[in-house]
């Protein structure tokens, strides 16, 4: 019994063992199955034809755009990221409500859509592209391309994460520091954005890890060139459709890797973060 | 009393703070133009862009773009897919913030930490992973094959990774608030005589009504929507397994612009009903403070913090 209440503790709520075996099951057949198999299929490679996939030129260009790329959008949405949070959350203007409602955009809109909509605009004749163009800036079918369409899918990831941070913000320490006889901008960098760091840290990680993932938004404006303009889950694509099933299991399988330790630093980073909370 | 007579500072009429903590007039305006600018640029144009794309050629070319018969099949592939991921994720979603928000057991956070796994995962990847296991080179590729059982470029494959992708959306809006409502009004159904069923009709799912409401919006947005997973599982045969995002895909790559925005136009319009219909139940559920949806969507929430009961 008391074994059993440690696992379970009592209820008198039926319903339990039901609810709970069709929630694995179905959690067992949809994603932990696949999951499975594709690193077992990773694993039964070997480590030295898994590592000839993953460090062959081709890859490694892959990669380095993939995280260059992401992190560049990464930065681009905390800078301007935390220049919309702040002001949706601070300032009040015309439109804001249809701005606040909008920042969730590239969340409902299909990233295929996003995507020729982008190269729509930014290409030789586009609304933007035909300016940027004859500048000598090519923004698609080029690396800036991707960063564009990576800052846009990242972009709600930062704003929406930035927004409660500010909102806990408690004005009375911000009036301290003023009466104190600090500036706006000391308050700025010595008040504010040490309070808010963990939100910014958080939002870079999100968009970063929603980035190096990304398909869809990218392929349409990226130009596809292998060592040039070849993000990682085209290249998964490409050697599917080559019928290179090892080498694709072998992309795929380290790069949900590297997802997963994005992942779980973030995790850390909130649980640090909830820690430092509860103790103050 | 000095803070509590002032409106609180993330009041919409952020005017009436006080100058020692207030930027001028010239930073605000400047602050305001650079998140005004940014947006249009990265937001607003792209999606003006697909309205006026897909009205260039005219109200005419806009209908053959959709009455074409390929474009008819690939709408009702994707209204048809959507039509059994979603229920499907309904359902799990309700089973697991059951068994999860309502009971204390070992083991809970790590089914939470499992739960959220496919927002970690990138589309292709999703649908890589089940070419893996029921490809013709996959782990049940033979036995299919002798059974005569197409699951990969197939519409199978295709629910399978919809639903794969959208497999969060329900359970993670729903949980939280389950546990935070905690099991005081259940308890006291069942002791009242109420069957387990009866009590979860009348007095569970009332309580968490718009919460579920936000995650079947979410999920069904991403359902219609998804374009990587479903492209790696489908195959591209036309008029076959071609759902809306990647008929647009077809056509855009044959060039054929009109069509592809005339396609694209329809499921930006879905993306707009959808941000509508999210913000709708938003303001619905804040009037009604008990059933407020749990975070907006980020891909990993503060689930596996334990909440405070």
């Amino acid at each position: 019994m008391s074994i059993a209440s440690k696992i379970l503790r009592p209820s008198v709520l039926p319903g339990f063992g039901p609810a709970l075996g069709y929630t694995v099951f179905y959690l067992s057949i949809i994603v932990l199955l696949p999951l499975s198999a594709m690193f077992a299929k990773a694993a039964g490679l070997g480590w030295s034809s898994f590592w000839e996939t993953i460090s062959s030129p081709r890859v490694v260009a892959a990669y380095q755009l993939t995280f260059g790329a992401s992190a560049i959008a990464a930065s681009l949405n905390v800078t301007f990221g935390f220049v919309v949070a702040w002001t949706l959350v601070r300032y009040s203007f015309p439109g804001k409500k249809l701005v606040d409602a909008a920042i969730d955009l590239p969340f409902a809109l299909p990233t295929a859509v996003s995507g020729i909509a982008l190269t729509a605009v930014y290409s030789r004749n586009g609304w933007v592209g035909q300016f940027l163009e004859p500048a000598g800036f090519h923004v698609a079918y080029a690396p800036p391309g991707i960063v564009l369409a990576l800052t846009f899918i990242g972009l709600p990831f930062v704003v929406r994460t930035l927004q409660p941070a500010l909102q806990d913000l408690d004005f009375e320490v911000e009036e301290a520091a003023a009466s104190l006889g600090a500036t706006r901008l000391q308050t700025l960098l010595r008040v504010i954005m040490p309070a808010l760091l963990p939100a910014l840290l958080t939002g870079f990680a999100l968009s970063f890890a929603r980035a190096i993932g990304e398909y869809g938004s990218v392929v349409f404006i990226s130009g596809n060139i292998p060592m040039k303009t070849e993000i990682v889950p085209l290249l998964i694509v490409t050697k599917l459709e080559n019928y290179d099933y090892a080498g694709a299991t072998a992309l795929g399988a380290s790069a949900l890797m590297i997802s997963f330790a994005i992942l779980f630093l973030i995790n850390v980073t909130q649980w640090v973060t909830a820690r430092r909370h509860r103790r103050t | 009393m000095a803070i509590s007579a002032h409106p609180h500072p993330h009041n919409p009429s952020g005017r009436v703070l006080r100058p020692a903590i207030q930027e001028s007039a010239l930073v605000r305006r400047l602050l305001i133009g650079v998140s005004v600018v940014f947006l249009v640029t990265f937001l607003f144009l792209p999606l003006a862009a697909i309205f006026a794309e897909a009205i260039k050629g005219g109200s005419k070319a806009w209908i053959i773009g959709l009455a074409d018969p390929a474009a008819w099949s690939a709408i009702k592939l994707t209204l048809a897919v959507a039509l059994i991921a979603v229920p499907l994720n309904l359902v799990f979603g309700l089973a697991a913030s059951w068994a999860i928000g309502k009971f204390d057991f070992i083991g809970r956070n790590l089914l939470l930490t499992l739960i959220d796994l496919p927002f970690a995962v990138s589309p292709v990847i999703s649908g890589l992973v089940y070419v893996l296991l029921y490809g013709a080179h996959g782990w049940f590729g033979p036995w299919l094959q002798s059974e005569n059982i197409q699951i990969i470029f197939a519409v199978p494959g295709i629910v399978l990774a919809t639903i794969f992708v959208t497999f969060p959306f329900v359970a993670r809006e729903v949980i939280p608030l389950m546990q935070e409502q905690g099991t005081e009004e259940e308890e006291a159904a069942i002791t009242l005589g109420a069957h387990g069923w009866q009590t979860f009709w009348r007095v569970t799912l009332p309580n968490v009504k718009w919460a579920l409401l936000y995650g079947v919006i979410l999920c069904n947005a991403r359902a219609m929507g998804e374009f990587g997973a479903v492209s790696v599982v489908s195959g591209h045969i036309r008029g076959k397994t071609n759902t809306m995002p990647l008929h647009i895909e077809i056509l855009y790559n044959e060039y054929n612009f009109a069509a592809a925005f005339a396609v694209a136009s329809v499921l930006a319009l879905l993306a707009l009903v959808t941000l509508a219909a999210k913000a709708a139940v938003e303001r619905y559920s804040l009037s009604a403070p008990a059933t407020a949806p749990a975070e907006p969507i980020l891909i990993v929430s503060n689930l596996t913090e334990e909440p405070a009961r």
